[in-house]
């Protein structure tokens, strides 16, 4: 099989480490070779963080670049908007509509651009606007807004149910487990 | 079994595997995983040294004692340990001694881009590159063989790639690590004039053994592809780069032992193909060494340059002319630069120091964020330390004008690492120079790392916690005070008091970081839409948790931990 590029987009704190796991587990129970490449260090502190994730038959680079994404899943608007290059032509965007304002735009020095979705929409975008916040919310934290969208991706791709039940086990603390569930539920639901 | 590990995760494990004894590190950003991993293996002792020097020094000492050991650092971090460095060379080990150094191509957390492979060079020691998880593992392994058999510690050296993804690992059982028999032996271990110049001899001898052994070690491999129609030498990350972008369109030399570098491999690969490309990140150093045996028929950094990672995209474009076609907005999209945090303690020290207007001397930790709009308090930032030895030269240079308008910041551990002897020549040159230690009772930046300050060690266990107060006034220092970098009014008197004195004085800023699990949040403040002016004077903060919409402040409840400044920037009452 030819190797598969899935990006996970936010910004720093959002969660996109656990979520990254979460897939990588998946996928190499699935019997795929797989690199994730994640961000650490500076970058981390409420910065824009992406982490790539591949898989196929034999993967070498762990670098996704521009036109290279099958999907992109961004756990906020903007930063699905920065990284909307990075996707083929014809992959598959989710994103939250989650907007958080970055220092620019607090400052004042630029603006945090309008109506968003129907642009990504216009610009060929397969998109899926789910709003994990409120998602994450109903199932307990606004934490949980990571494993939300993890849901959603999840009922875009044919992978075994149990598997992604497995990969939370082993990935979420235990008396976590069980609102980590509900939120990926409501993903997958949405 | 098969598991999917991070490259330092892998690292770790390889070091367990490998028998290693005894791990003393410095957290860096990329290495700082290996350390935490390797602390998880209760065969291993691991700990935190102050700083790099003093790890490698607890390695080499752990080694002459007959055990592996290892160090891990960043690349800056090995020009602070190259002290030892240098001369273990020289002495080489008893049992097998590892060093990491992790290179972080893409400045994605450093202060400079520099390329470690040149100090394996300087040193005369071994250095292995591998290009994925289960070659950090078995490259670690591998590394205690050579450091034993050739008598010489062997570098390991990562890159923030190889580092940070995660791939496949097959884990096996630990390997033996019994200790071996320590016997004194001067002309080995003490490295004066009369037994270093043997010693010199035997590293360059050494040397040629190694150089021999890199002709036909399993670390050095060559893939040749019947469709190639020109050859590929490379290394560490950039191997995987180049794979993906020609795939079998060319034959490859990886070399996974980058110092020393094989001759007859390199010349035998050369002379098959009209054509070799040389893709190395950063610097042209298996280019150089080609040219330096006679392989001309090559292209590398004239091409490829010196700067950051080489991605795939970019060797599809300079070799093969093929570029991906992809989507964008025409809208302009905000950068996003990483920022201190809601309720980061550093920034009510950091507004007082940018409404008093002085010159801050930086150092290295989330406080050089304050460098960023809209603080934008920062003048300098160096290296670990820099803040206050610079800021002590800062105002020599320019006497009473600076005295009395200049500030150093540093985080606690930073000030652990190398402030210290900084300080110490302040008191001892009797310099009027005010120290602000950011002591936020963590290793901030690198993801929350114990320090002799914090009163635990690398496991989490009780230890001795440096007194900063007792400390400073120790070397000489008389006016040690404390602040809290909530209270925005202290802060301002305490900066003013101790630029308006006639000596050098310390503030320590104290607060824990309020990403530390035990810290307490408040419940977060909400904006009075109807008092709220619009006067954008919380603004000033650059807190992450506050942004302006219709003309009013608003808080962010998911990110607001109730530090409450903000509270105090609004003169008229409208936060609460």
């Amino acid at each position: 099989m030819e190797t598969k590029s899935i990006m996970i987009v936010g910004v720093g704190g959002q969660g996109s480490l656990l979520a990254s796991r979460l897939l990588g587990n998946v996928l190499l129970a699935q019997g795929y070779d797989v690199k994730v490449s994640e961000v650490h260090g500076m970058s981390q502190r409420g910065g824009s963080v992406v982490t790539y994730v591949r898989y196929g038959d034999k993967v070498y680079s762990p670098v996704i670049e521009k036109g290279e994404a099958d999907a992109v899943i961004s756990f906020e608007l903007l930063e699905a908007a920065r990284c909307l290059p990075y996707l083929k032509k014809g992959g598959h965007l989710i994103t939250s509509t989650q907007q958080i304002d970055p220092m620019p735009v607090i400052t004042g020095a630029a603006k945090y651009p309008e109506d968003l979705t129907e642009k990504l929409s216009a610009a060929g975008a397969d998109l899926v606007a789910v709003d994990a916040l409120t998602l994450a919310e109903q199932a307990g934290t606004s934490k949980a807004a990571n494993v939300v969208l993890m849901g959603v991706l999840a009922s875009k791709m044919d992978f075994p149910e149990e598997l992604w039940q497995k990969a939370l086990e082993q990935c979420v603390p235990a008396k976590f487990l069980e609102l980590n569930k509900k939120a990926f539920e409501l993903g997958k639901n949405a | 079994m098969k598991k999917l590990m991070l490259g330092n995760e892998a690292f770790a494990r390889g070091l367990y595997e490998a028998g290693c004894r005894v791990v003393s590190s410095y957290p860096g950003t990329p290495s700082t995983e290996i350390t935490e991993e390797a602390a998880k293996y209760d065969e291993m002792y691991a700990e935190w040294a102050p700083n790099e020097k003093v790890a490698m020094e607890t390695a080499l000492g752990a080694s002459i004692a007959g055990a592996r050991s290892f160090c891990g650092m960043k690349h800056v971090g090995l020009n602070v340990a190259a002290d030892p460095l240098y001369t273990a060379s020289y002495t080489g080990v008893n049992g097998g001694m590892v060093i990491a150094v992790a290179d972080d191509q893409g400045m994605h957390s450093s202060q400079n881009e520099q390329d470690s492979r040149h100090h394996a060079i300087a040193s005369k020691v071994p250095m292995l590159e591998p290009s994925d998880s289960a070659e950090c593992k078995e490259f670690v392994r591998t590394a205690y063989d050579i450091s034993e058999m050739y008598d010489t510690p062997v570098i390991v050296r990562m890159s923030t790639r190889v580092a940070h993804s995660q791939s496949i690992v097959e884990l096996e059982e630990r390997r033996d690590d019994s200790l071996k028999e320590y016997v004194k032996s001067p002309q080995k271990y003490v490295m004066m004039p009369a037994y270093a110049k043997g010693k010199h001899v035997f590293v360059e001898e050494r040397t040629e053994k190694l150089i021999e052994y890199a002709e036909t070690s399993p670390l050095n491999i060559t893939e040749i592809s019947e469709t190639a129609e020109f050859g590929v030498i490379t290394n560490g990350a950039a191997y995987q780069f180049a794979k993906e972008a020609l795939g079998d369109k060319a034959s490859y030399l990886k070399l996974g032992m980058v110092n020393p570098m094989p001759v007859r491999l390199i010349r035998d690969f050369a002379a098959k193909y009209e054509k070799i490309y040389i893709i190395e990140e950063l610097d042209g150093v298996i280019e150089q060494h080609c040219r330096n045996i006679g392989v001309t028929n090559i292209q590398g950094k004239e091409i490829f340059g010196y700067i950051g990672e080489i991605p795939q995209s970019v060797i599809a474009e300079k070799i093969l002319g093929e570029k991906k076609e992809f989507n964008a907005l025409e809208e302009n999209i905000p950068v996003r630069p990483p920022v201190m945090c809601a309720g980061c303690p550093h920034r009510g020290m950091f507004y007082t120091l940018k409404k008093l207007g002085v010159t801050v001397s930086g150092d290295i930790g989330c406080y050089t964020l304050g460098a960023c709009a809209p603080l934008e308090a920062l003048d300098t930032t160096i290296c670990m330390g820099a803040s206050i030895s610079g800021l002590h030269g800062f105002n020599k240079a320019r006497g009473a004008e600076s005295e009395h308008r200049s500030v150093a910041v540093i985080g606690d551990s930073t000030f652990m690492h190398s402030g210290i002897t900084g300080l110490v020549n302040i008191a001892y040159n009797n310099s009027n120079s005010t120290v602000i230690i950011l002591d936020n009772s963590i290793t901030g930046m690198t993801g929350h790392q114990q320090n002799p300050t914090t009163g635990k060690n690398l496991k989490g266990d009780p230890a001795a916690a440096v007194n900063l107060e007792e400390l400073c006034r120790a070397v000489g220092i008389k006016r040690v005070r404390v602040v809290d970098p909530y209270k925005l009014s202290e802060c301002e008197a305490a900066v003013k008091e101790e630029l308006a004195a006639d000596e050098a004085s310390v503030i320590i800023s104290r607060r824990p970081c309020a990403l530390l699990k035990y810290v307490k949040h408040n419940a977060p403040f909400k904006v009075n839409g109807d008092k709220c002016v619009g006067c954008k004077m919380c603004m000033k903060l650059g807190c992450p948790a506050i942004s302006m919409r219709d003309g009013k402040a608003v808080i962010d409840h998911t990110q607001c931990v109730g530090c409450g400044i903000c509270t105090e920037m609004c003169k008229i009452g409208a936060i609460g």
